[in-house]
């Protein structure tokens, strides 16, 4: 396909009116990366040769799930005729943005540094609760939204049902809504037409000191940070020294350029144009997200708004399964933490897992994303603890505790104990509608309100504790409606509970890792649950090992390890010498994996097992 | 089948490093005899062996005996002049019986003319009660044969049958009877713990071989290995998996009635009627001496260097037929592996380990191996030796892991 623009307007050099910024909110899987490749190929930044799928996800995770992380912009080409009939030049940035309930705050930067939204939606899915959040969030922003039905090429789209729903979230008519297809290629040339005639361009004071958002900043090993840019005044250049307004840090400005879809350097960047830095620095914590760029010399008076520190969630202790990995593990997090803004940890010490770190996430994504690439990327072997939210404990004597790890839950005398809480947003096929509300019941969630957004579906709206949703409530809902529900949330303050800490004890051991904070109503549920499990996880051992769950000094449930009795091959004649001292060194190596509470012996898959929300599998 | 470990390439010449042979002329040697040949295959087995059928040439047999000769040839040129004569040779399978007599006692005679036999050597073969009889066993006695060993399994049919075995029970008996008129010494091999075997059936099976008085009995708890049909069955629900439970009552129950008649355990699943009756040829292989082993799939010991053949029988044939080891690869043992042979091994018999032979380490941990019940206590403070008690045979594993901790 050959590009349809013949003059390519130079970054620095391009009007705010040849300017549109706009960037695509979608669900995971519903298509966004495919209708990008897709449009960097008709522009022509991209050629076929070099073409990969999702050719923006860079790391393997995203790729591999579908999702992206950390954002980009292309900067792509694109010429429209005007009224006179004359060709003229376009710039179309396209910022793409994380989809994930995790990185809210990340999608809202992005948003804001654009001024339309594509809502690209599955034409034979309708829209998802997160993209409607999103949808929300761009609302909000003023961004001008144009709907897009994409897949149309599929048997199961059903075009005309979802364009009546999207036109009622717009406020729009039904055929005002694109049809495209990411994959054959249909319809996305008339929607960069759109793109250019709907969306406003940019605009800004060329002549005020210099302000421009960061809306995202990648650790690149080679170069150090990549921080992404929208410059809302002024203009940004080669070797000036520049300032982050909320940290008051100076530096200099080693490289400025844009993204098509390689990063070009160029003479700098003016109103309204995308781009990316590079200022030396090694630490993506130094050119934080939502930030304001501005120049040294010439130093804007105010920052831009809507700046937040980023504030983790959920926590969870990560420990290596071989305890001689911990200064691994402990540069890994170094390393991550370079790209990560988001992320915290310290150092934690565990009676059952020995020496790790206490992580704060943003979400489960969040930490399921983190643990995989020290996994991956950094080949550790990883337990993580059942993740929790932060409680705030007040004592009877007014002390107040911050709780970030069970086990730190005080023993006195508590007069009150808060727990974070969200508004969450589930949208499900109607004939759900019984099912969800049990759910939300049982989660301890209190209904909002509930609107029919087509016949057949509906959004509902629920106050829930963060713990709740943290624990297993995606995957209930998700198997209570057959899939069909998506959900999302906000952090929305917090409430007070009566909750309580289970403690889980091995031959009268606690072992920490097993503890959790749940409600007062559930720690029955919980002890019984994890002491059965625990029963079918932990290898027979010696001598007979009871399992307990207590509330303080009241136990709730019991089990017992029964001792074994035989472990001796039958056998083992000349050729069976080999295999069996083999298999010998395999287990002294498993021996050494083994934790140790106090006399018990638990391999440390018993406690990933245990500590994961599936079934057991039956032991042995 | 059991896959063969990974070792080491073996040189074609079957060459072992001059190290390993130091000792030869000082340790005893064995030679075990593979012969990889069933009529049908039971359920339970994963050994190197084939019916005819699978090999698909009724010329197989004959083919094996020319070739383990060779190996023989190979084994007397890789020895050298040094290698003693042989105290014990062993022929198992498979089934070895399946072969005419004359091809077991050729074999042995080739053996004895290679390596020479010890005085008082033992030499034994196991047995399908179904494929011997009398002129069969006077054959092999009158060839210099000693024992015979027959897999009898269990007494009770509807266990049989699962096994897939086939021989009547009767006809153990009538082997029995033929082999000891023959002059042979008898052992005979119990499995427990087969599906739908209850704790009364296993007592049958016990006293009915208690009730022909062999001089040597082993009993195994049923493994079920993976690749067999069983492992099938028990995957699919078809049968149970064993339960170490109901194994360790089984257990329990044999070494009581032996004992009670008089025979006392000398490995964990060994017993012999007298010291004189244990199996001299096995207590080889605990005792980490030198042994040959012949035919396809065979494993091999020599001075530290462990080695095993190729599996199939015709690609074990050409090997030999092109002048090369059917040698599939090789292993040399570091001191470390040798020393946890040494207690792997020597843990299971009843003369035991010696404590003094142990590590330091090793030697902390009887105190809590006694308090445990697991070895015992008068024989560790009398005569320094770990001799496991019946609750520490069927924990041997976790007593070897106590020793070798590191």
């Amino acid at each position: 396909m050959s590009p349809r623009a013949r003059t390519v307007l130079q970054p620095h050099a391009t009007p705010p009116a040849a300017i549109r910024n706009f960037c695509i909110i979608a669900h995971i899987d519903h298509g966004k990366s495919t209708l990008a490749d897709r449009m960097l190929q008709i522009t022509g930044v991209v050629d076929e040769r070099s073409m990969r799928a999702q050719y923006l996800d860079r790391m393997d995770i995203e790729r591999e799930r579908g999702i992206t992380i950390k954002s980009q912009a292309v900067r792509m080409p694109w010429e429209l005729a005007d009224e006179a009939g004359s060709l003229q030049p376009y710039i179309l940035n396209m910022i793409d943005t994380p989809g994930h309930v995790d990185f809210t705050y990340e999608v809202s930067r992005s948003l804001a540094a654009c001024e339309g939204a594509v809502l690209l939606v599955d034409a034979a899915q309708g829209i998802e609760a997160q993209t409607l959040a999103n949808l929300y969030l761009a609302m909000e922003n003023d961004l001008h939204v144009i709907p897009v039905l994409n897949k149309i090429d599929l048997p199961a789209a059903q075009p005309e049902k979802y364009a009546e729903e999207l036109a009622k979230l717009v406020g729009c008519e039904p055929e005002d809504c694109l049809k495209v297809s990411g994959k054959t290629g249909v319809g996305v040339e008339p929607l960069l037409d759109e793109i250019v005639r709907q969306f406003p361009s940019p605009v800004g004071d060329a002549d005020a000191p210099s302000r421009a958002m960061i809306f995202d900043s990648v650790y690149d090993t080679y170069r150090g940070v990549v921080t992404y840019v929208r410059v809302i005044d002024g203009n940004l250049n080669p070797r000036e020294r520049i300032v982050m307004m909320s940290t008051k840090a100076h530096h200099e400005l080693l490289e400025i350029g844009v993204i098509s879809p390689e990063p070009v350097p160029g003479k700098g960047l003016g109103v309204g144009e995308v781009g990316y830095l590079i200022t030396g620095v090694k630490d993506v914590r130094q050119s934080r997200v939502g930030d304001t760029v501005t120049n040294a010399s010439k130093p804007a008076t105010t920052a831009l708004g809507g700046y937040r520190d980023p504030k983790p969630m959920v926590f969870s202790g990560l420990y290596p399964i071989d305890g001689s990995d911990y200064p691994d593990l402990r540069d890994a997090l170094d390393k991550l933490k370079l790209n990560d803004a988001a992320l915290a940890y310290e150092p934690e010490t565990s009676a059952a897992l020995g020496f790790g770190f206490r992580c704060g996430f943003l979400g489960l994504l969040h930490l399921e994303i983190v643990r995989e690439r020290l996994e991956r990327e950094f080949n550790l072997d990883l337990i993580s603890t059942q993740p929790n939210v932060v409680y705030d404990v007040t004592m009877e004597d007014g002390k107040e505790i911050t709780v970030t790890n069970p086990s730190e839950f005080p023993g006195g005398k508590v007069a009150e104990v808060r727990e974070p809480i969200v508004r969450a947003t589930i949208l499900a096929p109607s004939e759900f509608i019984g099912a969800i509300m049990e759910l939300c019941q049982s989660k301890r969630g209190s209904l909002r309100g509930m609107d029919y957004l087509s016949e057949d579906r509906v959004e509902m709206r629920y106050t829930l504790p963060l713990a709740e949703i943290v624990f297993d409530f995606f995957d209930q809902l998700k198997s209570r409606t057959r899939g069909y529900a998506s959900l999302d949330y906000e952090p929305d303050g917090d409430q007070v509970a009566d909750l309580v800490k289970v403690d889980i004890l091995l031959q009268g051991e606690p072992v920490d890792a097993f503890s959790a904070i749940v409600h007062k109503d559930r720690a029955y549920g919980y002890g019984v649950m994890m002491a059965g499990k625990l029963k079918e996880l932990i290898p027979r051992q010696q001598f007979e090992v009871p399992i307990q769950a207590a509330v303080g000094a009241r136990i709730i449930a019991r089990e017992n390890i029964r001792a074994i009795r035989k472990d001796v091959l039958a056998k083992c004649y000349g050729g069976d010498i080999s295999r069996k001292r083999k298999l010998l060194e395999k287990q002294k190596a498993g021996k050494k994996r083994m934790k140790n509470i106090g006399s018990v012996e638990v391999p440390p898959e018993a406690f990933i097992a245990a500590l994961s929300s599936d079934e057991p599998a039956k032991k042995k | 089948m059991p896959q063969l470990p990974e070792g080491d390439p073996a040189p074609p010449t079957g060459q072992l490093p001059a190290s390993a042979l130091t000792h030869l002329p000082r340790r005893p040697l064995a030679v075990y005899v593979h012969v990889p040949f069933c009529r049908v295959r039971c359920g339970y087995c994963d050994f190197n062996t084939y019916t005819l059928g699978e090999l698909g040439s009724e010329r197989s047999p004959a083919t094996y005996v020319d070739s383990a000769q060779r190996e023989l040839a190979l084994a007397d040129r890789v020895l050298g002049p040094d290698v003693p004569p042989v105290d014990t040779v062993f022929f198992g399978g498979g089934t070895p019986t399946m072969l005419p007599a004359a091809d077991l006692t050729g074999l042995l005679r080739g053996i004895r003319e290679t390596f020479g036999l010890a005085p008082g050597a033992e030499v034994t073969t196991e047995a399908n009660p179904d494929s011997v009889d009398a002129a069969y066993l006077e054959t092999l006695r009158e060839n210099g044969f000693t024992r015979v060993s027959f897999g009898v399994q269990s007494a009770v049919p509807h266990v049989l049958a699962t096994l897939d075995r086939t021989h009547d029970p009767a006809n153990v008996e009538r082997a029995v009877a033929a082999a000891r008129a023959a002059g042979l010494a008898v052992s005979l091999d119990l499995i427990y713990g087969t599906p739908g075997e209850s704790t009364g059936d296993w007592a049958t099976s016990v006293d009915a071989a208690l009730a022909l008085a062999p001089e040597h009995l082993s009993a195994y708890a049923l493994t079920v290995e993976e690749g067999t049909k069983l492992a099938a069955q028990v995957r699919r629900g078809v049968h149970p998996a064993p339960d170490p439970d109901d194994e360790a009552d089984k257990y329990a129950l044999v070494d009581e009635r032996l004992a009670a008649a008089g025979y006392g355990w000398y490995e964990i699943s060994n017993w012999a009627r007298t010291p004189t009756d244990r199996c001299r040829h096995n207590l080889h292989y605990w005792s980490g001496a030198n042994w040959w082993g012949i035919g396809p799939g065979a494993h091999s010991h020599v001075g530290g260097v462990r080695w095993w053949n190729v599996k199939h029988p015709s690609a074990y044939a050409a090997r030999l037929a092109s002048g090369d080891s059917p040698a599939a690869a090789r292993e040399t043992l570091t001191v470390e592996q040798r020393d946890d042979e040494r207690v792997l091994l020597g843990i299971r018999l009843a003369n035991g380990l010696p404590i003094d032979g142990l590590g330091a380490q090793a030697r902390l941990r009887v105190g809590e191996l006694i308090g445990d019940g697991l070895v015992d206590g008068q024989l560790a403070l009398t005569d320094r030796r770990l001799v496991l008690t019946r609750r520490g045979r069927l924990l041997a594993d976790t007593v070897v892991h106590a020793l070798l901790a590191t």
